[in-house]
């Protein structure tokens, strides 16, 4: 729409003023409550059991939605909340990555807490405007829009007046509107969604950042768990935050020094080595294609094979060579140095509503590359572009569009789906043209991609109900856990990844714990007791980024060239180091690895309370669905047959020629899940968890956790 | 010959390969890695040139990567 004669003050209906203070050392030490039913919006105070116990990020978040929510609460219900934190480190620009926000709600695809992560400007803006967290309860009755204004200090809700649904439009719209001028566009932080979230259950949220060299919005997501789709069922359109510009210290930090020196030495370590290492700036995170294709890890039609021989094709040099614009400021966040957030300029689409229409990608990332590539079946990086365009605008993850349509296509080529049901799409792993029908359709809220809008559990549960298919197939084949879709790595030959998967607390996301390299390749971690040991402490190291406002990929994407000298190399002990110095350089407080574990463990232990809180939580929610460990079907045998076969004759003693093919997949079933079954008991004894995954009571009070809402949950549990 | 590589037996139809030859077979194309022969850290430029012989004690540690 063009936004020319709009004035939002003729759509004002509510103004709220508030005095802003300056940050001190990383807090404001308030939070934003804004009730977008009631219109009520208010501060709240954050108190010193608040900072010490939950420290920021998505620590606030489940704080919030813990007193803001019954046990019974439901994800539409109005008092569900959007809570956006970026946590006390958050928003310095001396350290790298240390732009992130953590956006906590209660999901539609998993029924419990969801936390999702993301970059952008939107969560250091709202820091810098005055709040620590933005809490959003309520539901509006028509689309309306928030806007913080860190320049006047106001809160103020508008009616929408017709700003586009798609998030590629509404970022350029909102961002012209509020830019007093093109310079001024760097002060706007925009929260947004799009046309799918309204139909599907896994909408997510993008966050704008401004792109000073292309003089345009870029887009991070917020993309798991369905976030998005809160966020439109409350009637919110949009939410901006503008502050009058970033300077050198607004977070008022303790020491300075403290963070500038490991900053600048991280700075050298990706001008120097990237090149040499991941190629980050180079490639993003899409660097791993090819690593992945090669190590037989990359999930391909619908996780049953860990690479293929046209894998090649999407090579992640492609990326770099014939997709991506070099050379560019491609940050997140001002002042990272591992300028990872890659774009395609230029790139015109072939389908859809913007179909001939010349835009800016954000990506592919390697979890869409593979999600939207491989793992359907498309080895072409045209097509896994356009696809990661639509995603991205209408307002869904890329993650979870993958994991979905690839569990479509297998059930299409199992004939557990026809034409019939699909309203003619021919739905066979690689074809690009009808899963980008299945896509718009969800935007429209038509046909059969409102189905595949509902997500791989409740389709599952629907396909069963209608007798389509067997129901222990589509379980196995199925690949959710909690009902949030996997993430992209094939984690059938590493017994920890599939806990680092499958044991998580919102559901099956690579952000707790990656696994693959150390157990399946490096053999690091061969006991049970190793895989507990690093099944707590990177769940928890990786946990704190979470609290803090920080970017996981800048603790591991680069390595520094004396790392191999380390006792614990894979830990990147330097970077570790560099953390603490930079958690006292802002809040003034020395930190040991260990206290950074502590803070982590006690708001990992609330969320898993805050899970049986609402019915979830214990170990028959840790199940995970056979595919991710092991091979369902007779060719995913087969295609693998060598090692299957040989881990049998060592397991059992037994000549695999003797055995048929079904044989040996039972034989190997029952063993692989008796496995799982015992890294269960190990990691939950690690982790200070009874047998049925509940936190015992002496855990929480030796992590000075006990508080009595928690021990009341958990005493009958006990 | 047989070696011990990543804590595992491994058997290779060669015997004296380098380092770079184990790492073709076992498409070892990660980057990011730290080998250690017999214990001792070998740079990424000695790769093609330090052999691997019968009964020793091979390292190709592959740090994170994903995620």
């Amino acid at each position: 729409m063009s936004i020319k004669g709009i004035n939002l003050q003729d759509y004002q209906i509510k103004k709220w003023d508030y005095t802003w203070h300056p940050i001190e050392k990383g807090y404001n030490n308030r939070t934003l409550y804004i009730n977008v039913g009631s219109k009520e919006v208010k501060e709240k105070p954050v108190s010193q059991q608040m900072k010490e116990k939950f420290i920021g990020g998505k620590g606030f978040g489940l704080r919030l939605l813990w007193d803001a929510t019954k046990p019974t609460t439901k994800w539409n219900d109005p008092e569900n909340e959007i809570i956006i934190s970026p946590g006390p480190i958050g928003g310095i620009t001396q350290y790298s990555g240390a732009g992130k926000s953590l956006v906590v709600s209660l999901s539609p695809q998993t029924d419990s807490v969801m936390d999702s992560n993301v970059g952008g400007f939107f969560g250091p803006f709202m820091k810098f405007a005055g709040f620590d967290a933005l809490e959003i309860q309520g539901k509006a009755e028509k689309d309306i829009i928030i806007y913080i204004d860190g320049t006047n200090h106001t809160v103020e809700l508008y009616e929408d007046p017709g700003f586009s649904k798609d998030s590629h439009l509404m970022g350029e719209e909102l961002t012209e509107y509020f830019a007093e001028d093109e310079k001024d566009a760097k002060n706007i932080g925009i929260v947004s969604s799009g046309a799918a979230a309204e139909h599907s259950l896994i909408g997510m949220l993008n966050f704008t950042f401004w792109d000073n060299k292309r003089k345009m919005i870029r887009l991070k997501q917020a993309g798991r768990g369905g976030i998005g789709t809160v966020f439109r069922n409350k009637n919110i359109k949009a939410i901006v935050a503008k502050i009058s510009g970033v300077q050198g210290n607004l977070n008022n930090v303790a020491d300075m020094k403290k963070i500038t020196e490991p900053g600048r030495e991280y700075a050298g370590e990706m001008r120097d080595l990237d090149d040499k290492q991941n190629q980050m700036k180079k490639k993003g995170t899409a660097n791993i294609v090819n690593v992945m294709n090669d190590y037989d890890l990359l999930p391909t039609h619908n996780f049953k094979y860990g690479s293929h021989k046209d894998a090649t094709k999407i090579h992640s040099d492609f990326l770099r060579d014939k997709w991506f614009t070099l050379g560019i400021n491609d940050g997140c966040w001002i002042g990272c140095a591992m300028q990872c957030a890659k774009g395609v300029d230029g790139f015109e689409l072939r389908t859809g509503p913007y179909k001939g229409t010349k835009v800016i990608v954000d990506g592919p990332e390697y979890e869409t590359a593979a999600g939207l590539g491989s793992n359907m079946g498309i080895f072409d990086y045209r097509d896994i572009i356009e696809a990661n365009f639509y995603c991205d605008t209408y307002g869904i993850c890329t993650i979870t569009w993958g994991t979905i349509m690839a569990f479509i296509m297998e059930c299409y080529e199992n004939e557990i789906i026809n034409k019939e049901i699909t309203g003619g799409l021919e739905l066979n792993f690689g074809n690009a043209d009808a899963a980008f029908e299945v896509m718009h359709q969800c935007a429209r809220g038509e046909g059969f991609g409102k189905i595949a809008g509902l997500g791989v559990r409740k389709m599952k549960e629907l396909f069963a109900e209608k007798g389509w298919g067997d129901p222990q197939f589509l379980q196995d084949i199925g690949m959710e856990n909690k009902g949030l879709e996997y993430s992209q790595y094939v984690s059938k030959e590493s017994l920890a990844q599939q806990g680092g998967y499958a044991m998580t607390n919102k559901g099956p996301q690579h952000d707790e714990a990656w696994l693959i390299f150390m157990d399946m390749v490096n053999n690091q971690i061969p006991t049970f007791e190793n895989k507990a040991e690093a099944l707590h402490w990177f769940p928890m190291f990786r946990t704190w980024f979470g609290l803090q406002g920080l970017c996981k990929i800048v603790w591991n994407d680069v390595t520094p060239s004396d790392n191999k000298l380390e006792d614990e190399p894979h830990k990147i002990p330097k970077h570790v180091r560099n953390y603490l110095s930079v958690y006292e350089g802002v809040t003034g407080t020395p930190l040991t690895e260990e206290g950074l574990i502590r803070q982590s463990e006690r708001v990992y232990n609330f969320q898993r309370i805050f899970n049986i809180r609402r019915g979830f939580g214990l170990r028959k929610h840790d199940a995970q669905p056979y595919r991710a460990a092991g091979p369902v079907t007779v060719e995913e045998y087969e295609s693998r047959a060598e090692r299957y076969d040989e881990q049998l004759k060592e397991l059992f003693g037994i000549d695999p020629n003797t055995k048929s093919v079904e044989e040996k997949m039972a034989m190997l079933r029952e063993y692989r899940e008796a496995q799982y079954e015992r890294l269960l008991d190990a990691v939950y004894e690690r982790r200070g968890w009874n047998k049925n995954g509940v936190p015992t009571i002496e855990h929480l009070k030796e992590i000075e956790m006990d508080l009595p809402e928690l021990i009341e949950i958990i005493t009958p549990l006990q | 010959m047989k070696i011990i590589l990543n804590n595992r037996t491994e058997v290779f139809d060669k015997n004296n390969m380098s380092i770079s030859e184990i790492m073709e077979i076992k498409n070892f194309s990660y980057q990011k890695i730290i080998v250690k022969l017999n214990n001792i850290i070998i740079e990424k430029e000695d790769f093609k040139n330090t052999i691997v012989k019968e009964g020793d004690n091979l390292v190709i540690l592959h740090l994170l990567a994903g995620g």
